[in-house]
């Protein structure tokens, strides 16, 4: 699948015009399902995610020249849809809430009452950016401290500092609403 | 908070918070990249050339008024 990628943004590289448009299409409809999968564990909000996609793609059509095929292409989009995301994320002027009708995990604890798992959505909603975005991805989605490293840039250390700041941060959160964690 | 209390928080946020299932797209989202690449950056409308374009000439003959337009700025 990297061949397709690569065989495409060697066009692009080559400003092969009469071709690129057709295969920027094809990357983009065969990596477009792996973005926005990408964003919505993110922003959890599909019309969200929706209007990110179409901004990773932007981004990565006008950052074609700097693609390098040797590192793969999943990847490069992750790192673009992840800085499109925390972008995103810092440019709302409100705190933005996790959406909180979410039905609870399956086989979630039943003594955490509906009202708790709002508080704590509202508690993410308040984190900085930069802490929302580790803890999401380390927390709620238990991704590897190693690929959220890779496309935040950052070390692996960084992340766990990021992920226990997070965490005092809704801890204390949490406290100021009531509930003691 | 130590590691216990790190532990208590992990969990209450993964009984509080469902992790998002892998989905696709409710739309076709290729027309609204096609948009984004057909939009043409701004150009300035041609009276805007002309304005500065004024003034220029007019700095150029008048180089007296240099003072006088940047205090306006």
């Amino acid at each position: 699948m990297q061949d397709v990628a690569s065989c495409v943004l060697e066009d692009f590289r080559r400003d092969h015009a009469e071709t690129s448009e057709a295969a920027f299409e094809t990357l983009f409809r065969r990596y477009q399902r792996d973005v926005y999968g990408w964003l919505l564990r993110i922003v959890r909000n599909p019309s969200v995610a929706e209007d990110l996609t179409v901004e990773t793609f932007w981004r990565i059509y006008r950052a074609r020249a700097r693609f390098d095929p040797a590192r793969g292409f999943e990847g490069w989009a992750r790192v673009i849809a992840t800085h499109a995301a925390l972008d995103w994320m810092r440019n709302q002027r409100t705190t933005v809430e996790l959406p909180v009708e979410l039905p609870a995990p399956p086989g979630a604890d039943p003594g955490v009452a509906a009202e708790i798992r709002r508080k704590v959505t509202i508690a993410f909603g308040r984190l900085p950016p930069k802490l929302r975005i580790v803890a999401i991805l380390a927390v709620v989605e238990e991704q590897p401290h190693k690929d959220i490293a890779a496309v935040l840039g950052i070390s692996i250390a960084a992340v766990k500092v990021r992920v226990f700041r997070a965490l005092k941060h809704l801890r204390k959160d949490l406290e100021g609403q009531g509930i003691k964690p | 908070m130590n590691a216990h209390d790190e532990e208590r928080m992990n969990e209450l946020i993964r009984q509080s918070i469902a992790p998002m299932h892998a989905s696709e797209p409710a739309r076709d989202l290729w027309p609204d990249m096609l948009h984004r690449m057909d939009a043409r950056p701004q150009v300035p409308p041609w009276f805007d050339w002309v304005l500065a374009g004024g003034v220029l000439g007019f700095v150029a003959l008048v180089p007296a008024s240099i003072p006088v337009l940047l205090y306006y700025l």
